[in-house]
């Protein structure tokens, strides 16, 4: 389990975390957004015992980090933003090295080294050194060295940046089957990450949480939650079709590919009103969905909602 | 409890130790040490016009050969460290603050220590040629060792305030040369002359590491000498700890 209790880092005038309070249980994957220099590093620095809190608290296991660190960093794995590590060793060197420094020791040492190799795939490179391998490698022994120890609790801070996309899936699977039974925070940026793995996500930006929710939760408050498009050879006949239903609020018609979409007013479904009104009026069409709503416009609303705003009025006009 | 903590420092030691040999730089240092340790005794030494059978010569240079190469084994302990991120990853394992700095500070230590004993031909070369007092000789290359342990503990902590080592590097040297330049006969003089009373004269000889290293090098082991070498260590580890803790999030 992860707490945070109003969790503040200043730096000089600057808040780069500003009373963040959250609570990720067993079995969670809490995934954590928002853009760059958003406080998403800073505040897993924080729950890792790196950095020391302005004020507020963190705790890992109920361990408090500040006052029992050593309890605290015991129960975690942490891969550090950049999944820094020591050049000059060999991936078998390093991973012993920190084998050795959790205090592992026969059968769960050797257990816990062949799992975490084994599962990211790094037998091929052991004799390696960590300076000599690709990014991808680099960030998998980072991995590896945070699952080592079988910790309840994982802090992942970017874990699939670098990868290519067979590696990313791969470390999707291994933390969702990790997820049964620790507690898991992951950073990303990459928001199809969000559905791949997560079972909440908090969306950050200055320092403050903006959104605390499930992956389906965020995409609910998209305005394409629910709103239906198709592709048709006359998309403004469509246009004018589907304004006619009186649930749907705007047709809008995609400049670039021609894609028709309907939006539909607050929580009305029209999709059934959409194929009825498509079949009665006989209208011609190759393909139609229901969409569940984007995620990439929803990040967008919520971390800026400033300039979202600014867009869709100049539109408007 | 005690015995695991132990044991996590010599692990990071060890780590430390063996990462120093994973790469040339500890053979180029070892050979560049044992290269100007033999030039500075046998030539600006005057070992063998002196006729005298003892290692003075070898122990008079030895603290001007520590201050330009000693900050260059210590530079790398934090600066490297942070530089490369690895910092985040050390201290958020189930280390302490004092294990992390007292293990990175111990493998120099011990790396000082191998290097200072390859110099033993210069030990055997005495020995064959006259009939030496092995004690004092013995008691001068202890002194070396803790004298060597100071100038290291300085350079673990200025290590720490920067990611860049050659800055590192040039403050260690500077902060190094103030501390032996404070009891050199030349600069106490000169304070004199300004008026000062002895007793701050006598206090700023008090922090040389020359005056301290003078009697131990010449083989007289001094209880204060010895305190003041750990007293020293101990208080720029402490030091070390703390500009961590202040440091390491920039």
């Amino acid at each position: 389990m992860i707490e945070t209790r109003d969790l503040c880092k200043r730096y000089g005038d600057l808040k780069a975390v500003d009373g963040i309070s959250f609570k990720v249980e067993p079995g969670q994957v809490l995934g954590f957004l928002g853009p760059n220099g958003a406080g998403k590093s800073t505040t897993m620095k924080m729950i890792a015992g790196f950095l020391t809190p302005t004020s507020g608290s963190a705790s890992v296991c109920g361990f408090d980090v500040q006052a029992q660190p050593l309890e605290a960093k015991r129960m975690l794995g942490y891969l550090p933003e950049g999944a820094p590590s020591y050049g000059e060793m060999t991936v078998a060197g390093f991973l012993q090295f920190i084998a050795d420094v959790r205090g592992l020791d026969g059968d769960v040492r050797r257990r816990g080294i062949d799992n975490a190799v084994g599962r990211l795939s790094l037998t091929s490179v052991m004799g390696q050194t960590i300076d000599t391998l690709s990014k991808g490698f680099r960030r998998r022994v980072g991995l590896a060295q945070a699952i080592l120890h079988d910790p309840k609790v994982l802090v992942l801070d970017e874990p699939t940046d670098g990868l290519d996309p067979n590696q990313k899936h791969e470390v999707r699977a291994l933390i969702q089957t990790m997820s049964r039974d620790k507690t898991i925070i992951v950073s990303t940026h990459v928001l199809e990450e969000v559905h791949a793995v997560c079972s909440r996500a908090i969306i950050i930006a200055d320092g403050k949480v903006l959104a605390d929710d499930t992956p389906q939760g965020l995409e609910a408050r998209s305005r394409y939650h629910q709103a239906v498009s198709l592709s048709t050879e006359n998309p403004k006949a469509a246009q004018e079709l589907l304004t006619r239903i009186g649930d749907v609020a705007a047709v809008e018609i995609d400049p670039q590919d021609g894609r028709v979409t309907a939006f539909p007013r607050k929580g009305k479904p029209i999709f059934q009103a959409v194929t009825d009104a498509l079949k009665q009026g006989n209208f011609p069409f190759s393909e139609i969905a229901l969409e569940q709503g984007r995620l990439d416009e929803v990040f967008r609303q919520i971390t800026q909602p400033r300039k979202v705003a600014a867009v869709t009025k100049q539109e408007a006009a | 409890m005690s015995s695991a903590r132990k044991n996590l420092i010599s692990i990071l030691t060890r780590r430390e130790l063996k990462s120093y040999f994973a790469t040339p730089v500890a053979y180029v240092f070892i050979v560049i040490f044992l290269v100007l340790c033999k030039a500075f005794t046998f030539y600006l030494g005057d070992f063998y016009q002196r006729g005298q059978a003892d290692l003075l010569p070898f122990f008079n240079f030895l603290p001007w050969l520590f201050l330009f190469l000693i900050p260059a084994i210590s530079m790398r302990l934090w600066a490297e460290e942070r530089k490369s991120g690895s910092i985040e990853l050390l201290l958020t394992l189930p280390v302490s603050m004092w294990q992390a700095v007292l293990g990175k500070f111990l493998a120099a230590w011990i790396f000082t220590g191998i290097a200072l004993a390859l110099t033993f031909p210069i030990w055997i070369t005495v020995n064959y040629l006259g009939d030496p007092d092995n004690g004092a000789i013995l008691a001068g290359y202890f002194g070396s060792f803790l004298m060597a342990g100071a100038f290291l503990a300085v350079g673990s902590c200025l290590s720490a305030l920067t990611r860049n080592q050659v800055i590192a590097f040039i403050l260690t040297v500077v902060v190094c040369f103030a501390l032996m330049l404070a009891g050199w006969p030349m600069i106490l003089e000169g304070i004199r002359g300004l008026g000062f009373p002895q007793s701050v004269v006598d206090a700023i000889a008090g922090l040389s590491f020359l005056t301290h290293f003078a009697a131990i090098s010449k083989g007289v082991i001094d209880l204060r000498d010895l305190l003041y070498f750990l007293l020293m260590i101990g208080f720029w580890l402490y030091a070390s700890v703390v500009v961590i803790d202040l440091k390491k999030a920039d």
